[in-house]
């Protein structure tokens, strides 16, 4: 046997992006992940698999997705930091155990290497066609919270912010990648693990006797427990009170499954992230996201050389959408261009922003593979013109 | 200076391994941006394979092969597929016993082969023709240091290997040093 590494593989490393994200949920604290392989998020799953035993953490290897998803949810109430990641077929299967995690409000992370569909589609090649899954995908009223990284450095990255986000608003949260971004090899720098931001669970200091696990805090968060702490506790997809009883009734369903949506939509600007370019001073700016805002990159300095004035947008925080910035940008641009490599998803959420302040050109891209530039760069000058 | 380079052949053969520590050797140790993107069947083993890698001094986007600079060959369905696509000026290496280049393209302006597979197979290990390949691809061009390049070479073999794929590594080097002394000098970027 070798020698434990640790969770934090501090220095420099030539990375896939698939391998950074499992790295980036042990440098958080990861302790248990549960999953089934399918490619293109196998290498996730694998390298969970050797690493494992270096922070006596727990891996293990379901019979399906759907059994994945509902056991990183009982190791989270168990205390654990659990993750699961998948793609396709499999993300389909985890839906009702999402929705699942919403409504028992339970902290986990789901890894989404989004391959080309529908079912079971384009295994070996790259899709971004689960975003509008991602936020709709389980049924009934619910808000999500959806990172999308574009580099195996922001796996890395962007996971450790996906276990954060998760236990500060206790929700699953996803880490929606795609086949080129995981599979594409990349310096990846692991800082010191001083430097690893971690934030841990929020844990009541009441006393058992007065512990209510559903009554919120001010953020509209409540405070948790594990199982065995000697409290007590009870969770379930029913609709719950403040004790996590069942209250199948109006009232009850009043009280609660709003505060699901607020605890998110009023923590919104908190939330959202994205990265700009050139914004300021555009007429047309493409918003983008995942891999597909690299080749984007491309095609804006390409149009930048012929001397259009365009900007680029990149979501890093996916859901909640950044309304703000797309609904005051309309107020002055001649236009949005979106490239996704799908027949149309974000493009909605920008035109519903736009609202016909500004035109809306949408880019699509059926998949297995990424655009060319130059069909981006063809839809920047009419935007432009 | 971007530089852009297509490793072709099958799998099995470790072509995305040529391609990672090509990378590597770039972006660990010699301080550069590198990028590795992957195409593959869905077979394990001998389905058409080949690693796209994208070196650069600055950050890397598009992290695809757009001005096929530089083309590796080491199936003949790779040399087939992917010859026409090199850029005026560009550089082709193949190993010799594995494709039958015919005639050279025109717009090469540096082309040579190695044995790197009989190479790798008198030395005891034909899993090895991918190092040795490796090794005359850098001393053909330079597109990184050689000492970053047997660095990265030592931390991406299977521990216990390490002396023999520097060795192939050495016999790749001297090749290319061949190769470079009979056409009067290293191969050259060309525009992309």
């Amino acid at each position: 046997m070798s020698e434990p590494r640790g969770a934090v593989l501090t220095g420099e490393h030539f990375m896939n992006g698939d391998v950074a994200a499992a790295e980036g949920a042990l440098a958080v604290g990861c302790t248990f992940f549960a999953g089934y392989p399918i490619t293109p998020a196998t290498e996730v799953a694998e390298r969970m698999s050797e690493r494992m035993p270096d922070v006596e953490g727990i891996f293990i290897q379901m019979e399906d997705e759907i059994a994945s998803m509902g056991a990183i949810l009982g190791a989270s109430w168990a205390g654990r930091k659990s993750m699961t990641s998948t793609s396709g077929p499999g993300f389909s299967l985890m839906m009702e155990n999402l929705g699942l995690g919403v409504m028992t409000e339970t902290p986990c992370v789901l890894v989404n290497v989004q391959r080309g569909g529908p079912s079971t589609g384009l295994p070996t090649l790259v899709g971004q066609q689960d975003m509008m899954q991602a936020r709709w995908g389980s049924h009934g009223d619910y808000e999500i919270i959806a990172l999308c990284p574009n580099s195996p450095q922001e796996c890395f990255d962007l996971t450790i912010d996906a276990f954060n986000l998760s236990e500060t608003y206790r929700l699953p949260v996803l880490v929606m990648s795609d086949e080129v971004v995981g599979h594409m090899t990349e310096k990846v720098v692991i800082p010191p693990e001083d430097q690893i931001a971690r934030i841990e669970r929020r844990i009541t200091d009441a006393a058992p006797a007065d512990y209510l696990p559903y009554q919120p805090e001010e953020n509209l968060v409540p405070l948790m427990v594990a199982a065995g702490q000697g409290y007590r506790i009870h969770v379930t997809g029913l609709t719950h009170d403040e004790r996590g009883y069942p209250e199948v009734v109006a009232p009850v369903q009043q009280r609660m499954v709003p505060r699901l949506i607020e605890k998110i939509r009023k923590n919104a600007e908190q939330i959202i992230r994205y990265e700009s370019d050139g914004i300021a001073e555009a007429e047309v700016v493409v918003v983008c996201y995942g891999i597909t805002s690299r080749v984007a990159q491309l095609a804006v300095e390409m149009a930048r050389q012929q001397g259009r004035r365009v900007g680029l947008l990149r979501l890093i925080v996916a859901w909640p959408f950044p309304e703000r910035v797309i609904r005051e940008l309309a107020t002055r641009i001649k236009g949005f261009v979106v490239p996704e490599i799908n027949l149309g998803q974000m493009v909605y959420e920008v035109e519903r922003c736009a609202a016909g302040r500004a035109r809306t050109i949408h880019v699509p891209h059926a998949g297995g593979a990424v655009h060319d530039p130059e069909t981006i760069l063809a839809r920047i000058e009419e935007a432009s013109s | 200076m971007r530089r852009e380079i297509r490793i072709t052949g099958f799998g099995g053969q470790g072509i995305v391994l040529a391609g990672y520590v090509l990378g590597k050797a770039a972006s660990v140790y010699d301080h550069k941006s590198a990028t590795l993107v992957q195409s593959y069947g869905p077979e394990a083993r001998g389905s058409a394979c080949a690693a796209q890698v994208v070196v650069a001094d600055e950050p890397i986007h598009y992290p695809y092969v757009r001005g096929q600079e530089i083309l590796v060959a080491m199936s003949q369905e790779g040399y087939d597929s992917w010859t026409e696509e090199l850029i005026d000026g560009g550089v082709l290496l193949y190993d010799q016993d594995l494709v039958d280049a015919g005639t050279p393209p025109a717009q090469a302006s540096f082309v040579a082969s190695v044995p790197a597979t009989r190479t790798a197979e008198k030395m005891g290990r034909r899993m090895a023709a991918n190092i040795v390949m490796l090794g005359f691809l850098v001393g053909c061009t330079g597109l990184v240091e050689v000492e970053a390049l047997r660095e990265a070479v030592r931390t991406s073999v299977p521990a216990g290997t390490e002396d023999f794929n520097l060795s192939a590594l050495e016999q790749g080097l001297q090749y290319a040093a061949e190769a470079v002394a009979a056409k009067g000098g290293p191969a050259k970027a060309a525009d992309i």
